[in-house]
């Protein structure tokens, strides 16, 4: 029952997930394009929950459904062209050949690749971790990864600074 | 359960990577960058959960480090929101710069960094 809901689940938010992102390409008006990413980010948010990712899971939708999306918005809707923005290039061919000819190799890879999964039965320290993952990832942020979590501190500063000396009117 | 992910991963990465490339409008080309940055995601969040930690699978026993290593999926994945989310206030901001200075949204325009 557990492993049906599973599968019923993924697939609901795999279809949402790659339907989003399709949309994006398919339609013309690039509002409707923004929108249609935040659907995307949504599924995205549902898979990170069903494996075990729920603090992912939350962040992914405050940062991408929130921020991302927000910015986007705000993005298109001071830019011309709103309305019919969403054509291709002259490469588009081209693009298309690299993406089904990265996919065909990647699809291969997966398939052929032997993965060394887990047990299902995880003994009890390793099954521990996945029951409360936010705590756990919280103690590794502050221990392990501490040097590279204060330099995503200065990153953003950085980015902020940057985004608002790009913007400054003159 | 993990090649399917990966195939999900695979399959966003690549809708993502034809949108980047194909693409007129520079937001639109933004938008492809962040669904390749979430198909890399679920990628790194796939194999924090399903495949077996180096530290785990040398020793077999399960000690500190594996139980560490364990969620350094995760933590990479929690980075690369990090990065995604400045990487699109800049990407936002050249995009306004470019529109007041050129009037155009078309990327082909963007080819020199001078007026």
């Amino acid at each position: 029952m557990d492993n049906l809901f599973q599968e019923i689940a993924f697939w609901s938010l795999a279809v949402v997930t790659v339907g989003g992102a399709l949309a994006v390409l398919r339609t013309q008006n690039m509002f409707r394009a923004a929108l249609m990413l935040v659907v995307s980010f949504a599924g995205v948010a549902g898979i990170f929950a069903l494996i075990n990712a729920e603090f992912l899971a939350v962040v992914q939708i405050l940062i991408y459904g929130g921020g991302v999306a927000v910015l986007v918005i705000f993005a298109v809707m001071v830019t011309r062209d709103v309305t019919e923005g969403n054509r291709n290039t002259r490469t588009q061919p081209f693009a298309l050949l690299v993406a089904a000819g990265l996919f065909v190799t990647l699809a291969f890879a997966i398939v052929k690749a032997e993965w060394n999964v887990l047990p299902d039965d995880l003994p009890g320290p390793l099954a521990d971790v996945f029951v409360d993952t936010p705590a756990a990832l919280g103690d590794l942020l502050l221990s392990e990864y501490v040097l590279p979590f204060e330099i995503a501190g200065v990153v953003l500063l950085a980015a902020v600074v940057g985004a608002l000396s790009l913007v400054r009117e003159r | 359960m993990v090649e399917r992910l990966l195939i999900l991963s695979a399959v966003l990465f690549c809708i993502g990577l034809y949108g980047a490339l194909s693409r007129r409008h520079v937001i639109a080309v933004l938008i492809s960058v962040e669904i390749m940055f979430n198909a890399v995601n679920i990628a790194l969040v796939a194999f924090s959960r399903y495949i077996t930690p180096a530290a785990l699978r040398a020793t077999g026993e399960v000690n500190e480090a594996a139980v560490r290593s364990l969620l350094a999926g995760q933590t990479f994945a929690l980075f690369v929101i990090v990065v995604a989310a400045a990487e699109v206030a800049l990407g936002l901001a050249l995009v306004i710069a470019m529109v007041r200075r050129k009037d155009t949204t078309d990327i082909s325009e963007a080819s020199l960094m001078r007026r």
